[in-house]
């Protein structure tokens, strides 16, 4: 295999394991940004994975070429719904929110299981016959170099990703919304007295995060695994919150980061057939995003920060 | 004269505590209203249920005349009553323009924008002469500069009424005296404001009319014209209120600390404490006067062996004690009353009785060996709580956030002088406490010289300062920049020496001081 | 209603309340609930082989959950037992079947073993707490993949490429014929009396030391320990190491009592998680995480019997057992409802 060849299969294949990764971990940077941790990622993208490859099998007949847009929106749907046992116990009942997000994820693998059993009879559902498709842009994959690169086997979603990214960067920095947001994560009784809705914007911001996160659910299982059982997502919402934090909570460093940990996946994967890197443990790329992002929050890479106020309840009065 | 705001039989309750029960305030337009009372006595309470931070459990508020029900801070705001807070409630990593218009942001399609407030903002600060920088990250403002950001923030809603809460508790000399201009421009634009203070002077200084409320019931409503600091502070504690305090003369005798050239960095690395000289006598209790910020703390905490000394020496008794472990410190004598007790002093979740034992718990009889006798930790608890008048729901297993401040302060006063040190640093001893347990702390420190210790006082308060020290240090940029006998000196001097200008005797010394 | 009443009551309820939603849960998919639940009886006290087995679930379970409940107590959050204890499972395994000693060495040396595994890396996150501020939630969350990753490839090559080590020597070994055949051939083993005897250690250090006031001061309040003279990041680093410690030994109690041996994983064991539920539960003190252990151990082993006594997923039990936990840590509003209800009672 010729370097540029390795190329040509390294990057299209991190970007595919990079897109659930960016939209989890932009839920994530919506959460945390107003002030809630959300450990639970995981279980909601395992929600939106189960959702995602239920819609499919059951409607692709019903629904042909646009099934897998109908099971996204599902799972965008289930994941907001679901994350709003999180929004109530951590804001309405001031749950500590570490542990709140871990029941999230216990609950999500153990009600996706169970129903995957009571539907199928079986643990883990059949493949799905309609995938999410790649396809070339036109004119843009005729670019030389860059057009296999980058354009000629896309994944709809992967654009997507890209999208939803630069559209969080816009509402977080430069949109009203964002603007209280940020303020309720880092101050939030200066918010408060400003006459910012605290639990509001925390339950919206919660809310997307578990919608983004079942839409990386949804596009993960679809795009990479095809069916649903227990081991469907083993990980991948925890490397979202990596992810999250490599980026320094920030929509576009989370996706810098995601499309990082994309090509650690890929080689961890299938680096075996590519030279130089068949030389490397496997077990080296396959911790690397989570040694990264240790060295990142001690400060070897640039100093990582949270949100002030993260992982508190808002108790009005209370200084 | 019309009524602005009338707060009439108000009561707010919080569980069993009753905070405010049926006090009666009335802002008249145009005048700067004081509502004066004891840390505790529930200012704050009653101005944030005029904000909406708290809804009441009875009585009624008139804003213009009508009445009006408060739900959230939005209806004040809408109500034009905008409140400056003693915390300030600012976004650290923010703009100023960011935070003055967070909640309220003008966009254009949707997004912010920025530009256009930053010019409003700008336009309001050059009308109320209030100097700020829209454009500069709060973090990197001085004090000064974010209260008058907080202060932009009600005017930039279009605020009438306006309620300060404890402005001054942060501010230099010189910032009181721009702000006092700053209250008096907002009254000539027609603003009026509601003062919430337990600093008599400042209310002499700037009030027309003062409302006294005590232990949560409003006691009335003067005019200040027509009282006096004493009448004040008797309406405010309740009794009579000495304000010198009784002690004899001092008859200071050895050396107990020697401080020299000391250098101590702040967790920057920026030198805080630049080549301080200090002595602490037994037998007298020493007072360093100066504005928050100036190397206190540093100082404190380089004696202490909490922070590292970068030059200088630091002795006890004769003793180098300079960058010894802080526990090694405490065994060489020195008993230390933290400035922030929640923070240093206490851990707060543990029983009082956990508590005192927090600097002995390693030494016998407490501990025999690695195991701990908690029997032990009870007996001396309750020793300490009985003789420094402690008082606990629930003996020495109360929890030590369940106490009041003093009665907290007491418990920490009550262990550090048990163990008898030679050098007692009471940092800011009295912060936050009512008239009581001020004059207890005060008698306690009095009584500790009486038997031949040495005491060094760091205190912001200058009453304080001049009322319990035998010889005052005045601490500006990390310098002794002069010492001063109490009862030579007039607060005059001593703010002036505080805010960096040198005194008549000793112009030399305090130049290089001054920027 | 006095405040050590409510602390009492509040993880009942939730473990009530769990248990009906469950059983709502169970009818709304067309399930019978008081079949199912029987069969939950069934499978944990059935008989001698079910008691047997449930205690021997029960044992890394109060290993995990004191893991979790001694960080809790000097103010850290642990959340990669699930780390620390792969790794202990694999050092006692390794331990087990590399040495050939006599037992009186050979098993305390592989219960060392996973202790000491399970400290080092916790270690790694109180040492990163301590020196570089590091959260040690995220940190540990990162190292529990670490650990997984690194069992695996390390179990791969011991084993030659295959995907699981060698068996435990018998010197090495927690079982006991004695306690097989008492109970019916289970697959209890003396485990539990080290988990027992963790209890008793934690309670002492926390109760009864210095050391263990030291700890809980630096968790409570580190400024005011640092005031104190005591030194704040050691005792971070060390409370990190304790707490390891019982995690690894929680692995030690799988690689040497009940599976012989360490195997490759495809994700996590979900004994690290659960434990944070079982020190929850347990109001993070030694003799609650023996209660919480107790019910969720027996809930999870008395699972196994669902499908097939009731035809019910077993998944239904780790549902109640999610929703348990997040009655628990919701319980400030229990608290606000009990009190509403104690007061309504004075009124009356």
């Amino acid at each position: 295999m010729s370097f540029l060849e390795m190329l040509y299969f390294i990057i299209p294949s991190a970007i595919l394991y990079a897109t659930p990764l960016i939209f989890t971990a932009i839920g994530g940077v919506f959460s945390e940004r107003s002030g809630v941790v959300n450990i639970g990622l995981e279980g909601l993208m395992i929600v939106g994975a189960f959702v995602g490859i239920y819609v499919n099998l059951e409607y692709a007949s019903t629904f042909g070429t646009a099934t897998v847009w109908v099971a996204m929106l599902a799972a965008v749907i289930v994941g907001g719904i679901f994350s709003l046992l999180h929004a109530v116990a951590s804001i309405s009942f001031r749950a500590d929110q570490t542990v709140s997000g871990v029941a999230i994820n216990l609950l999500g693998l153990a009600v996706s299981v169970f129903l995957v059993k009571m539907i199928y009879d079986k643990g883990q559902t059949d493949m799905i016959t309609r995938s999410i498709d790649r396809f070339g842009i036109p004119y843009l994959q005729d670019i030389p170099f860059f057009g296999p690169l980058l354009f000629r086997d896309v994944y709809s979603t992967s654009i997507l990703a890209f999208a939803v990214a630069i559209g969080a960067w816009f509402i977080i920095y430069k949109t009203p919304f964002g603007l209280r947001l940020r303020a309720v994560g880092e101050h939030p009784m200066a918010a408060d007295t400003m006459g910012v809705n605290v639990n509001r914007m925390r339950y919206i911001a919660v809310v997307i995060s578990g919608a983004l996160g079942g839409l990386g659910g949804a596009v993960y299982a679809q795009s990479i695994t095809l069916n649903f059982s227990h081991a469907t997502i083993a990980g991948q919402g925890f490397m979202a919150i990596a992810a999250m934090i490599f980026g320094k909570w920030h929509p576009i460093g989370a996706l810098g980061a995601a499309l990082f940990f994309g090509v650690a996946q890929t080689l961890s994967i299938a680096g075996s057939g590519i030279p130089y890197i068949q030389d490397i443990p496997a077990v080296y790329l396959q911790i690397l995003p989570y040694v990264l992002t240790i060295f990142a929050l001690a400060g070897f890479i640039g100093k990582a920060s949270a949100p002030k106020a993260s992982g508190q309840p808002y108790i009005k009065g209370k200084r | 004269m019309e009524h602005v705001i009338e707060m009439l039989g108000i009561r707010k309750e919080f569980g069993n505590f009753v905070a405010n029960n049926n006090i009666t305030l009335q802002l008249k337009k145009g005048e700067i209203h004081a509502l004066l009372g004891e840390n505790g006595a529930g200012k704050s309470t009653l101005m944030n249920v005029l904000f909406g931070l708290y809804q009441p459990e009875g009585g009624e508020i008139r804003v213009r005349g009508k009445a009006v029900k408060i739900t959230n801070p939005n209806v004040a705001n809408d109500l034009g009553i905008g409140m400056v807070h003693q915390h300030f409630m600012l976004v650290e990593n923010f703009t100023v323009t960011e935070n003055i218009i967070l909640g309220s942001e003008p966009t254009k399609m949707g997004v912010i924008n920025i530009k256009n407030a930053a010019k409003k903002v700008q336009a309001l600060s050059e009308k109320y002469g209030l100097d700020v920088d829209p454009y500069a990250k709060i973090e990197d403002i001085t004090v000064g500069m974010q209260q008058r950001v907080e202060i932009l923030k009600t005017l930039y809603r279009g605020a009438e009424i306006l309620i300060f809460d404890e402005p001054t508790a942060s501010l230099t000399p010189q910032e009181i005296t721009e702000l006092i201009q700053i209250m008096r421009r907002l009254i000539a634009e027609g603003k009026s404001i509601i003062l919430i203070t337990h600093k008599l002077k400042e209310i002499m200084e700037v009030s027309d009319r003062v409302t006294i409320i005590r232990k949560g019931e409003g006691i009335g409503t003067v005019i200040t014209a027509e009282t006096n600091p004493n009448q004040l502070a008797e309406m405010m504690v309740g009794r009579q209120v000495e304000f010198k305090t009784e002690k004899t003369e001092a008859k200071p005798t050895d050396e107990v600390l020697t401080i020299e050239k000391l250098v101590v960095t702040d967790y920057r690395n920026i030198d805080k404490v630049k080549g301080l000289n200090l002595k602490v006598r037994k037998g007298e209790i020493v007072g360093i006067a100066g504005i928050d910020g100036n190397g206190q703390s540093e100082l404190i905490e380089a004696i202490t062996g909490l922070r590292k000394v970068k030059s200088g020496h630091v002795k006890l008794n004769g003793t180098d004690i300079t960058n010894m472990k802080p526990r090694k410190i405490t065994e060489e004598g020195v008993g230390h009353i933290p400035q922030d007790r929640h923070k240093h002093g206490l851990v707060l979740d543990f029983p009082i009785g956990h508590n005192i034992a927090l600097q002995t718990y390693y030494q016998s009889p407490i501990a025999k060996g690695f195991v701990m006798d908690y029997k032990k930790v009870s007996e001396k608890a309750r020793q300490i709580i009985k003789e420094y008048d402690v008082r606990t729901g629930n003996g020495e297993m109360t929890p030590a956030r369940a106490l009041s401040g003093g009665n907290q302060q007491k418990a920490i006063i009550g262990r550090e002088i048990d163990r008898n040190p030679d050098l007692l640093i009471a940092a800011l001893p009295t912060r936050g406490l009512d008239v009581g347990a001020i004059e207890f702390i005060h008698s306690r420190l009095i009584e500790q010289r009486d038997k031949g210790k040495a005491v060094l006082l760091i205190s912001f308060e200058l009453d304080e300062v001049m009322n319990v020290s035998d010889r005052i240090a005045v601490i500006y940029d990390g310098q002794i920049v002069d010492e001063l006998n109490p009862k030579e000196t007039t607060e005059q001097e001593l703010g002036l020496l505080m805010a960096g200008q040198s005194s008549k005797n000793n112009m030399n010394d305090a130049k290089e001081g001054n920027d | 209603m006095s405040n050590r009443v409510i602390n009492i009551l509040v993880p009942i309820i939730s473990i009530i309340i769990g248990l009906i939603v469950g059983a709502i849960v169970m009818v709304v998919s067309g399930y019978d609930p008081v079949q199912g639940y029987s069969a939950l009886w069934t499978g944990i006290f059935g008989d001698s082989y079910s008691i047997g087995n449930t205690i021997r679930q029960i044992t890394p379970y109060i290993l995990a959950g004191l893991a979790v409940a001694f960080a809790f107590r000097t103010g850290l959050f642990n959340i990669g037992v699930e780390g620390q204890l792969i790794l202990g499972w694999l050092a006692a395994a390794w331990v087990g079947y590399a040495f050939e000693l006599p037992k009186i060495i050979h098993l305390p040396l592989a219960l060392l073993a996973a202790a000491a595994a399970g400290a080092l890396w916790a270690f790694i996150a109180g040492f990163l707490k301590a020196k570089f501020k590091v959260h040690e939630v995220i940190a540990t969350i990162m190292l529990n993949y670490t650990a997984l990753y690194i069992a695996n490839a390390v179990i791969k090559k011991l084993s030659d490429g295959s995907f699981k080590t060698e068996r435990i020597h018998d010197s090495a070994s927690l079982r006991s014929p004695f306690l097989r055949e008492l109970t019916d051939n289970s697959s209890l083993h003396y485990g539990i009396i080290v988990a027992l005897l963790m209890v008793v250690v934690m309670w002492f250090i926390l109760e009864k030391t210095t050391r263990g006031y030291e700890l809980k001061a630096v968790g409570f309040n580190k400024h005011a320990a640092d005031y104190a003279g005591m030194n704040v990041n050691k005792n971070i680093i060390l409370a990190m190491t304790i707490s390891g410690m019982f995690a690894g030994l929680g692995g030690a109690m799988e690689a040497l009592g009940t599976f012989g041996n360490a195997s490759i994983k495809a994700g996590f064991t979900g004994i690290g998680f659960d434990g944070i539920a079982v020190a929850l539960l347990g109001a993070n003190t030694p003799l609650g995480v023996v209660f919480g252990a107790s019910l969720f151990g027996s809930l999870k082993y008395g699972a196994l019997n669902m499908p097939n006594a009731a035809g019910i997923p077993e998944e239904i039990v780790s549902i109640i057992i999610a929703l348990i936990i997040f009655f628990v840590a919701s319980g400030y509003i229990i608290r606000v409802a009990l009190q509403k209800l104690s007061k309504k009672k004075e009124g009356q």
